[in-house]
């Protein structure tokens, strides 16, 4: 298998992010706390063919947000992203 | 034994196979490939192996001296946490036993640790006397990057993201350390057959 069969791009957790923020994230904007750069949701690294979804910074590869779902509950680690922002739902 | 005659002995015993299923898997033939971030390439030139943490002193090998330590093959059963078991995979590497001799140490536990930043804890009597291995082959070739190599982690009795891919040394530690899916949400031991999937299974 190829590694660009196993990495897609943001907008495959798209759907995954809106139950989870109520509100289209793929447009938002998170700040990677390894590098400092800034990335539109919908154009990180994500791999999906693991235990969870793991999202990578394309710049530096650091982990900004790790995915795990099972028995009823979710895990869900932004410590990789020192800042997201986006739509306010209320606006 | 030849395929054709492990075949008929399957359909003649289903329950011989079920048997070896734990609960909530389902069996593959193919070997899936699992994968958390880029696959590294690390040149063998630069590859080594090292034990370290609570040692009196690292022990690091190169890939020439790992390759000459005495090495087993072994045929194992192996249950991804993603639901998928695969029955008599062949592996060939060296046991950790091996890698552990004459290092005296007071841990309890070990967090192996690989390119690419993965890591994953382990009790450190779930890694010896014929319990895990450091493969670099699987059925008789060199271990594939996608698969893990140059070398990965084996302990077959574990749900297999405890076999860590691309592992370069294993730190012995006082205190089990959650690793990379152990700190977010996945089971500290995870046991296949007492499905230890998730934090409080
Ligand atoms: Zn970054």
């Amino acid at each position: 298998m190829l590694e660009s069969e196993l990495k897609v791009d943001g907008n495959a957790i798209g759907g995954l992010l809106r139950e989870f923020f109520t509100v289209e994230m793929t447009a938002a904007e998170s700040t990677c706390a390894g590098c400092g750069k800034v990335h539109v949701v919908g154009r990180v690294d994500v791999y999906m063919n693991a235990p969870g979804v793991v999202v990578r910074c394309p710049s530096c590869t650091n982990v900004l947000m790790r995915v795990v779902r099972g028995g009823g509950r979710v895990w869900l680690d932004l410590s990789g992203m020192r800042c997201i922002e986006f739509t306010d739902p209320e606006a | 034994m030849g395929f054709i005659s492990r075949g008929f002995k399957g359909r003649r015993e289903p329950a011989a196979d079920s048997s070896r299923l734990p609960p909530g898997q389902y069996l593959v033939r193919d070997f899936p490939v699992l994968s958390a971030g880029p696959t590294p390439h690390t040149p063998l030139a630069e590859w080594s192996f090292t034990i370290t943490g609570a040692v009196d002193a690292d022990k690091t090998w190169s890939w020439e001296e790992f390759r000459k330590l005495p090495s087993e093959t072994v045929t194992k059963d192996i249950h991804c946490v993603t639901k998928w078991t695969k029955l008599d995979t062949s592996w060939t590497g060296v046991a950790v036993s091996t890698l552990l001799e004459g290092i005296d140490t007071s841990a309890d536990y070990v967090v192996a640790f690989s390119d690419g930043g993965y890591t994953t804890n382990l009790p450190l009597e779930d890694l010896v006397d014929g319990k895990a291995w450091v493969a670099y082959e699987f059925d008789g070739r060199p271990l594939e990057p996608e698969h893990g190599g140059p070398a990965r982690l084996l302990v077959p009795h574990l749900y297999f993201w405890k076999s860590a891919k691309w592992v370069r040394g294993l730190s012995l530690r006082n205190e089990d350390e959650p690793g990379f899916w152990e700190s977010n949400g996945y089971h500290l031991y995870g046991d296949p057959w007492r499905e230890q999937r998730y934090w409080g299974d």
